[in-house]
């Protein structure tokens, strides 16, 4: 998975920007440790978030987490197919396992996130 | 933090550590609903040394493990064991527990980590009047489970005991890869096993359950953490102290009547018991699966016709069922099968149905 066009939040989401659409997931590490995934309460098409609102959950068999968008703006699509199969998110999460897309009101905002590398060297720090 | 004797095989076997009643224990090793389905379908190895022991010796052991628990113990003979509990004076819960008889003027009681203190105080300060010695020996043993289908088999690998004959809920005396242990045919899991109980240092209790796990790797037998062993109590139907029984709830309304043994004599919370059950009770806890989507967990509100009433005493998803199930306590009116009511799971209320419990039984061999 090619990730250059990928950018990150410290809390472990990462959106895809293709035009104005920015599609949201978690991050590989992020799906890794929280475990198997058997829940996702996902947005309403049509919702409008700011920035770092909470705007989905997704559950293990033992926790809960919120994902907080990392740019703000109105859902236009979720990713119904987490529905059935919330494992998704472990098997594929830059792919199969993204969970919404939004149209992005301010693209400034997706200047101060971290591209892979520094995403990367942001883990080596935490870990 | 407190740390059993078998610490350093957790650290081996990189499991994911947290604190549990002041305990350093493992959560997961490979993962719950792994470790869940393992225990369903082969056999996983679990340390639970951070449960209690409390020795109960004398002429009036009896008298007193009759006059502190529930139950009734005059039924038990040597190598017999029961669940039972400790009683507030008015019919709740101190703590549940499971009472050894290891001879006639022997017993042990096995309690819950979080309540080990607080019950051997209790213990001593209400059995005070009678002839007997009450010794809080839990940090001398260690206890290994051994639960799932090929427990038996794998456990025959480590002693010349006759497993087969141990009935559920008996114990023998015996020797497991040398180790004087108790062998004990329980479990917390809603599945055959066993619970060794030892004395031993940390390297000779470190090294068995590490032995148990690398014989048992031929039939898929895995390290298991606390969070398996709740959804698998649960899965059960099996109540928790702290979630689902607790000292504002009585027997009776914990639907646990069946360790309530009235006519035995005196005993703590008796009177108010005997009441209760002429009466009759006003609310009883249930088993309920969600109708919508979702999964309730522990504290989440519940509504009957828009009112708040409760929480939830314990909510999960059930690896092995593949559905969020759950335990509340409902009036009792609303108590019957089928009966819905809602659960407060963020911004939304979502439907529940309650459902005959257990959630989860095993075709019983033994």
């Amino acid at each position: 998975m090619n990730l250059d066009n990928f950018k990150f939040t410290k809390e472990h989401e990462w959106v895809n920007m293709e035009g104005d659409i920015g599609t949201i997931g978690i991050s590989d590490f992020a799906q890794k440790e929280f475990g198997d995934i058997v829940y996702v309460e996902l947005p309403s098409v049509g919702e409008k978030f700011n920035k770092g609102d909470a705007c989905a959950n997704i559950e293990s068999v033992k926790a809960v987490d919120d994902i907080y968008t990392p740019i703000s703006g109105e859902v236009i699509e979720v990713n119904e197919e987490l529905n059935d199969n919330p494992e998704n998110i472990n098997k594929d999460p830059y792919g199969k396992g993204w969970i919404f897309k939004i149209k992005i009101e301010d693209k400034k905002e997706i200047e101060n996130l971290m591209n892979n590398n520094q995403y990367n060297d942001f883990l080596n720090g935490i870990s | 933090m407190k740390k059993t004797k078998l610490n350093k095989a957790h650290y081996i076997l990189n499991g994911k550590m947290v604190e549990f009643a002041g305990w350093d224990m493992p959560i997961q090793y490979s993962g719950i609903n792994t470790e869940h389905n393992a225990v369903r379908t082969t056999g996983g190895i679990f340390d639970v040394s951070h449960m209690g022991e409390i020795s109960l010796t004398g002429k009036q052991a009896l008298d007193a493990v009759q006059y502190i628990t529930s139950n009734n113990a005059a039924k038990l003979n040597p190598g017999n064991i029961q669940y039972s509990a400790l009683l507030t004076e008015k019919g709740c819960f101190v703590d549940d527990l499971l009472v050894y008889m290891l001879t006639e003027n022997e017993y042990l009681l096995v309690v819950n980590a979080s309540n080990i203190d607080k019950d051997y105080k209790w213990i001593k300060e209400k059995a005070q009047n009678f002839d007997v010695e009450i010794n809080n020996e839990s940090k001398d043993y260690s206890q290994i489970a051994i639960q799932g289908p090929v427990s038996e088999k794998l456990l025959s690998e480590f002693t010349k005991e006759d497993l087969y004959s141990i009935k559920y809920y008996h114990f023998i005396k015996g020797k497991i890869n040398g180790i004087d242990s108790v062998i004990s045919r329980t479990g917390y899991t809603g599945e055959d096993g066993f619970e060794i109980y030892f004395k031993s240092d940390e390297e000779t209790a470190s090294k068995l359950f590490l032995d148990l796990l690398e014989k048992g790797k031929k039939y898929n037998v895995i390290p298991t953490g606390l969070g398996a062993r709740d959804t698998l109590r649960l899965e059960s139907s099996m109540a928790l102290y702290g979630n689902d029984i607790d000292d504002a709830h009585t027997v009776l309304e914990a639907n646990l009547g069946w360790i309530l043994k009235l006519k035995k004599g005196d005993f703590i919370g008796k009177n108010i018991l005997l009441n209760q059950k002429n009466e009759g009770i006003k609310r009883k806890l249930v088993g309920f699966e969600l109708t919508d989507r979702g999964i309730a967990r522990h504290g989440y509100p519940v509504y009957i016709n828009n009112k708040e009433y409760g929480i939830i005493t314990s909510g999960t998803y059930a690896p092995y069922l593949k559905k969020a199930i759950g335990m509340t306590y409902l009036p009792i009116e609303r108590t019957e099968i089928g009966a819905k009511f809602q659960i407060q799971i963020r911004n939304n209320r979502v439907l529940a149905k309650v459902v005959e419990t257990p959630f989860y039984k095993r075709d019983k061999k033994i």
